[in-house]
């Protein structure tokens, strides 16, 4: 959902998970929409962990643990969101209302869709994450603090701080709720320069 | 001193944003029923229509089922989808090949095959697998749907520019092994993250001797290695497989083209960020013990001790055994990895004077009508059935389940798809990703078989 970024402060769902691929995130069978419900896509986040064969919830998945509620911020283990290039995964973890997800590592395209979708993905150093996922053990509670202008990332429960990359231009669609197609639809006059010079 | 990548790349950018990405000029956009209605949605929202609809071409895959086409889709949310995008189409002026069309199949299989794709195109879709289209020397890779929206409303992406790698393969590839089986051995290198960030180049001898199905085949996997996408130089095997294709470029263009074509190779002393090399005799016939493409092993070899326990608990497997000879229940020979003649051709090679094992529930479904054209034409459909086999309708079918055709909770599935993803081939189902001569010797003997030892 567009929004516009600043700080975010949160406590966080830990997923200390590797490789989590997209067909995790959201299977294929919930892909038949052909609308971006993303409240329809929220609820299906992680399907297959978060509910038994039979629809009840697993009591044993993150997200089913009332400790975790209200959590704005997802942090999971590197290489995030492998796989397949669906966007509505993406929909589906802005959906359930993450703002942010912290891992050390985020398959690229992945890593796009959450930034046209108004998630912010934070890469943070293994250490960082490590002694994340430590805090939110000891502490199911602990937070961090996201600062999007600082382009830092900070545990509250231990004071670490570490700074992200952002580029220029994807910070400032972010802090000024503006997507990437506003921007293209203001270039016609450059692409079809483009394209005469490239006719040539 | 360029790559190739480098020169495809930088003569398709329209700006450099500053401490930003690369605003990129695309010259085909891909779309299929899945992930772009809510591109076009986008576009309605915004009361905008597509910049240049001849560049787009669309059709039904995913949901497509795989037998009775010409009868109306039985499951309620796919028949919408697949209506959804020949209506969208309709709306935008854009090109569709719907289902029974004899132009339609999965998109990766249909581009290279119609001549769409071609040699220093940029191409896109909303579909990781688009680095198939690298296979003709194009830099191809997969966008999400706000990006297929994106070039839809501008023929343009912001990406920000990969580096490039170069994957060089030298020597001859041993008995039973193929492009698949070169593909499972780099991800296993590899790993499914290794060449995140990366556009790779495939080069070196082993590569240049593969046939046009085989480069795409290679290519297809790109995605596994976590690459953006890969692509190989275009040489005489692309100029002849494009030539007379539908769209491919015809007479005095075709020579202009060539001439063009033939100018697109990495230079010499041109510098990779990453460079791999590997040797043809080192890759064996390989299959997957695990729940990613990069849990690879040779067929007749044991499964790492240090396997991770949550994929094989989710196998049913247990680390330090063999897989050969286990058992398996079903067998897919299809998907845009896999799905090509060559790849009937293989599997036929196989399972010709001998039976199917009663055991086994095979769906061999081809990547487009096309394939099933010259499946037929070169009898392989009659090898098939005569070995007790039924060739289905094309689409991608089980490689992701998202029609009918699912693997139950629990079974083995012997597949020659590009993932073996908890569920992704139905909830619960097992999947051993492999060659088609792999996944046909399995079929005939109805366990994990060296496909060595059938040949």
């Amino acid at each position: 959902m567009k929004q516009k970024f600043n700080i975010i402060e949160s406590n966080c769902v830990p997923l200390p998970l590797e490789n989590v691929d997209t067909d995790q995130i959201i299977p294929a069978r919930f892909l038949k929409a052909t609308t971006r419900e993303e409240s329809f896509f929220g609820e299906n986040l992680f399907r297959d962990w978060r509910y038994r064969p039979d629809g009840t919830p697993n009591p044993d998945f993150v997200l089913n643990d009332p400790r975790y509620e209200g959590a704005r911020v997802l942090v999971a283990g590197k290489n995030f969101g492998s796989g397949s290039s669906r966007e509505h995964a993406a929909w589906a973890i802005a959906g359930y209302g993450f703002l942010a997800v912290i891992s050390s590592f985020f398959a690229d395209i992945h890593k796009n869709n959450e930034l046209n979708n108004f998630v912010l993905p934070v890469v943070v150093s293994e250490g960082f994450l490590e002694r994340l996922f430590a805090s939110i053990a000891a502490d199911p509670a602990a937070r961090v603090r996201i600062d999007v202008p600082a382009q830092t990332v900070t545990n509250l429960s231990t004071g670490e701080s570490e700074s992200f990359e952002i580029n220029a231009y994807k910070k400032y669609c972010l802090m000024n709720a503006l997507d990437d197609i506003d921007y293209l639809l203001e270039q016609k006059d450059k692409i079809e320069a483009y394209e005469q010079k490239a006719l040539c | 001193m360029n790559t190739l990548f480098d020169k495809i790349w930088d003569a398709h950018v329209v700006q450099k944003l500053e401490d930003g990405p690369q605003q990129l000029y695309i010259d085909r956009l891909y779309c299929h029923e899945v992930t772009s209605p809510q591109a076009f949605e986008g576009l309605r929202n915004r009361g905008i229509r597509c910049l240049r609809p001849e560049k787009i071409f669309c059709m039904p895959d995913h949901n497509t089922p795989t037998r009775n086409q010409d009868k109306p889709i039985e499951e309620p949310v796919s028949k919408k989808q697949v209506d959804t995008l020949a209506a969208n189409a309709a709306e935008f002026g854009l090109t569709h090949f719907g289902m029974m069309d004899p132009r339609n199949g999965i998109i990766h299989v249909v581009g290279p095959e119609r001549g769409l794709s071609l040699p220093g195109m940029t191409i896109v879709c909303g579909d990781s697998h688009t680095s198939t289209h690298g296979a003709v020397g194009a830099v191809a890779f997969g966008i999400g749907t706000s990006e297929v929206e994106m070039v839809m409303a501008s023929q343009c992406i912001l990406q920000q520019k990969p580096k490039s790698m170069r994957i060089s393969i030298e020597g001859k590839l041993g008995k039973g092994v193929t492009a698949k089986d070169i593909a499972l051995y780099l991800m296993k290198q590899m790993t499914t993250s290794g060449a995140t960030g990366y556009f790779v180049e495939y080069a070196g001898e082993t590569v240049r001797n593969l046939s046009m199905e085989g480069r795409l085949t290679l290519c297809n996997l790109s995605i596994e290695m976590g690459a953006r996408g890969g692509f190989i130089a275009p040489d005489e095997v692309t100029f002849a497989y494009l030539k007379g294709r539908e769209y491919a470029p015809k007479g005095a263009e075709w020579d202009k083209a060539v001439a063009y074509w033939k100018t697109l190779k990495s230079d010499d002393n041109a510098v990779f960020d990453k460079e791999i090399k590997v040797k043809a005799e080192d890759i064996p016939p390989m299959v997957t013990y695990g729940t990613n493409p990069g849990m690879g092993m040779a067929v007749d070899g044991r499964i790492p001790a240090d396997a991770t326990p949550k994929a094989l608990q989710y196998m049913g497997f247990q680390a330090g055994e063999q897989l050969l000879g286990k058992p398996v229940d079903y067998v897919f020979l299809g998907a845009c990895t896999n799905g090509r003649v060559e790849d009937f051709r293989a599997f036929a090679s196989v399972v010709k004077g001998r039976r199917k094992a009663a055991n086994i529930i095979a769906w061999l479904v081809p990547g487009s009508w096309e394939v099933l054209r010259q499946v037929k034409e070169e009898g392989l459909d009659k090898v098939l059935e005569a070995a007790g086999f039924e060739i289905r309708q094309p689409g991608c079918s089980a490689c992701l389940a998202m029609n009918e055709d699912k693997i139950p909770a629990g079974k083995y599935s012997v597949s020659t798809s590009n993932r073996n993803f908890e569920g992704r081939q139905g909830p619960g189902a097992r999947t051993i990703l492999a060659s088609p001569l792999t996944a046909a010797a399995a079929a005939v003997t109805g366990v994990i078989t060296d496909p060595r030892e059938l040949l």
